[in-house]
């Protein structure tokens, strides 16, 4: 697969504070990747030196062919950036601030009407072309902040905890349009520290903590990694009797209350196969049986050792 | 390269102009500065005003300059709006010289103004209206840079201001706008000499008062000149290490 990020010993040292500590990752074209982890973890510092606002310590990176040490003018030119706060220009209107983005990238004067009425459009914003940004509401700033990253066509889009600060509603419909920009081929560096979001949006996921990265894979395979195995859970009729729950102990740790049986196990078609077989013989009716994966969430903890609290859960959304 | 590096200057340039300068406000306070101080001085001292006169074309280009750019630089710092300039394909150098450019295009309207009321009322004449233009252009643009270099090191609006303030007041009692720099006591005329300002009032008198020989003003607009590649180098310097 090609490689249009490829991060080797990524460093960043500030006054002895080692932000990025020597990471390393590769980012395939085309694909979401999620670099999911708490504030202070080096999130913001990553992308900054990826795009040129701030220069490594050591190490370096090659973003859409080109070495961020040597000619960031030219990754400048073929990636779009969504910083963590809206910064386009209160005192133009959207549709300005979109026009004025398209003259910085250089994109052809006949091209620019066009470009700009698409992306006004995709964005659900052409009846905001005239408002001027600072009057507009949070999430309707970030949608022009991500079409403005757009207007030049970009390679890569960097997005830098694009839901941050907003409700619930305005980060839904931002998720789609991510989704969206995926489906189209544009590869997408998305930050987070929303564990749902990374797991619903990214193909890879890195975790990065305190400057390293713990693991990069799929969502999947990262729950995978998991050793907390899966749970198998029923509800019976009756309480099963002894003989029952010897019989399926052998197949993992089994808890038992009243009439709610759950089996942990590493094998859950064997488990599944054998509470059903058992409960029948014991003439017990099965009402109700699911099984449940570890999520993201337990791998994460798992992973990082940092309590799921700590990370900011989808419900504390607005508390910013 | 080079033309996409003078476009994005440019299209900078003009939305600075847009955003920020020529808003209602800022341009009658650009007509309003120089007419109150042409008024109050004309009031104080009717004698000798034609002497005063370049003096104060010299002053509405040091406010004019430093008093606006400042604020736009530092308030795009804090409002990370100046993070979209340093992400555009640009270089540094571009960036701060669009926003210089907007700072002495400022200061120019009020400096041209400035000069219009001393030609009606103070009866100053420009002699030489090429090397006129050219010094006062060098002036602004010096000014300007400085003005950059003052709001690239420092982080708040307010820093800006008291910043500038170190650089104004010197310039405006030391480089011959009201007192002529040969009648300043020794140890001080050596800081005149250290300042732009300094050379841009010799010049300006060379070619309104006095017919200053060709030679002097070259000497002038080459000290100028240094001043500005020198703001503009320590300014670029000030940036890049703020990205450090
Ligand atoms: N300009 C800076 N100067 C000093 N320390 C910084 C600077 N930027 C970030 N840091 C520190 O570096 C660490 C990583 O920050 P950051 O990259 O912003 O993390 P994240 O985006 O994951 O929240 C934090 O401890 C933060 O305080
Ligand atoms: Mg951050």
């Amino acid at each position: 697969m090609e490689k249009v990020i490829a991060a080797r010993n990524l460093t960043k040292e500030y006054d002895g504070l080692l932000a990025v500590d020597h990471v390393s990752f590769e980012v395939n074209r085309g694909e979401v990747f999620g670099f999911l982890g708490p504030n202070g973890a080096g999130k913001t510092s990553t992308i900054r030196m990826l795009v040129g606002l701030t220069e490594p310590s050591e190490g370096s990176a090659l973003v859409a062919g080109y070495d961020i040490r040597k000619e960031i003018v030219e990754v400048k030119r073929r990636v779009g950036v969504v910083t963590e706060t809206s910064n386009l220009y209160d005192e133009l209107t959207a549709g300005e601030n979109l026009l004025f983005a398209s003259q910085l990238y250089n994109v052809p004067r006949n091209e620019r009407p066009t470009r700009i009425k698409e992306l006004l459009e995709r964005f659900h914003l052409t009846d905001r072309r005239d408002t001027k940004f600072g009057k507009l509401s949070r999430g309707l700033k970030r949608r022009v902040v991500i079409a403005a990253a757009l207007v030049h066509r970009p390679e890569i889009i960097f997005m830098d905890e694009p839901t941050t600060g907003l409700d619930v509603v305005s980060a839904r419909s931002l998720r789609k349009y991510i989704e969206e920009l995926q489906k189209e081929g544009t590869t997408v560096f998305l930050t987070t520290h929303y564990i749902e979001e990374a797991d619903q949006l990214a193909d890879r996921i890195a975790l990065i903590v305190k400057g390293n990265i713990v693991t990069v894979d799929t969502p999947e395979r990262i729950k995978d990694k998991v050793k907390g195995t899966p749970i198998v859970e029923a509800i019976l009729s009756r309480e099963p009797n002894k003989l029952m729950i010897k019989n399926l102990g052998e197949l993992g740790s089994v808890d038992l209350d009243e009439r709610r049986i759950s089996i942990t196990t590493g094998n859950v078609m064997v488990a599944l196969e054998s509470l059903i077989h058992l409960a029948k013989q014991e003439g017990l009716e099965v009402q109700h049986i699911q099984t449940q994966r570890p999520s993201l969430e337990d791998a994460f903890v798992e992973l990082t050792g940092i309590s799921a609290e700590s990370m900011m859960s989808e419900k504390s959304r607005g508390r910013r | 390269m080079l033309m996409d590096e003078l476009r994005g200057i440019y299209y900078i340039l003009m939305k600075d102009l847009k955003a920020y300068y020529f808003k209602p406000p800022n341009i009658s306070w650009g007509i309003l500065f120089p007419l109150v101080l042409a008024l109050a001085f004309s009031l104080r001292n009717p004698e000798g005003l034609i002497e005063l006169a370049p003096g104060l074309v010299a002053m509405a280009a040091v406010f004019g300059t430093t008093s606006m750019e400042a604020i736009v630089i530092t308030f795009e710092r804090r409002t990370g709006a100046l993070e979209r300039l340093l992400l555009a394909p640009l270089s540094t150098h571009s960036i701060l010289f669009a926003k210089v450019l907007g700072g002495a295009m400022f200061g120019g309207m009020i400096s041209m103004a400035m000069t219009a009321l001393a030609v009606i009322f103070f009866k100053m004449r420009v002699t030489n209206p090429l090397l006129f233009s050219i010094t006062l252009c060098l002036t602004l643009l010096t000014l300007s840079a400085l003005g950059a270099l003052v709001a690239v090191s420092v982080k708040e609006v307010f820093e800006a201001q008291t910043l500038s303030n170190y650089f104004r007041f010197p310039m405006i009692f030391l480089s011959g706008v009201f007192i002529p720099v040969q009648s300043i006591p020794l140890p001080l005329r050596f800081v005149s000499y250290l300042l732009p300002l300094t050379y841009s009032v010799d010049a300006l008198k060379g070619v309104t008062l006095h017919q200053t020989s060709i030679g002097w003003l070259m000497l002038d607009t080459a000290v100028l000149t240094l001043f500005f590649f020198g703001f503009m180098y320590a300014s670029n310097a000030m940036l890049k290490r703020s990205l450090k």
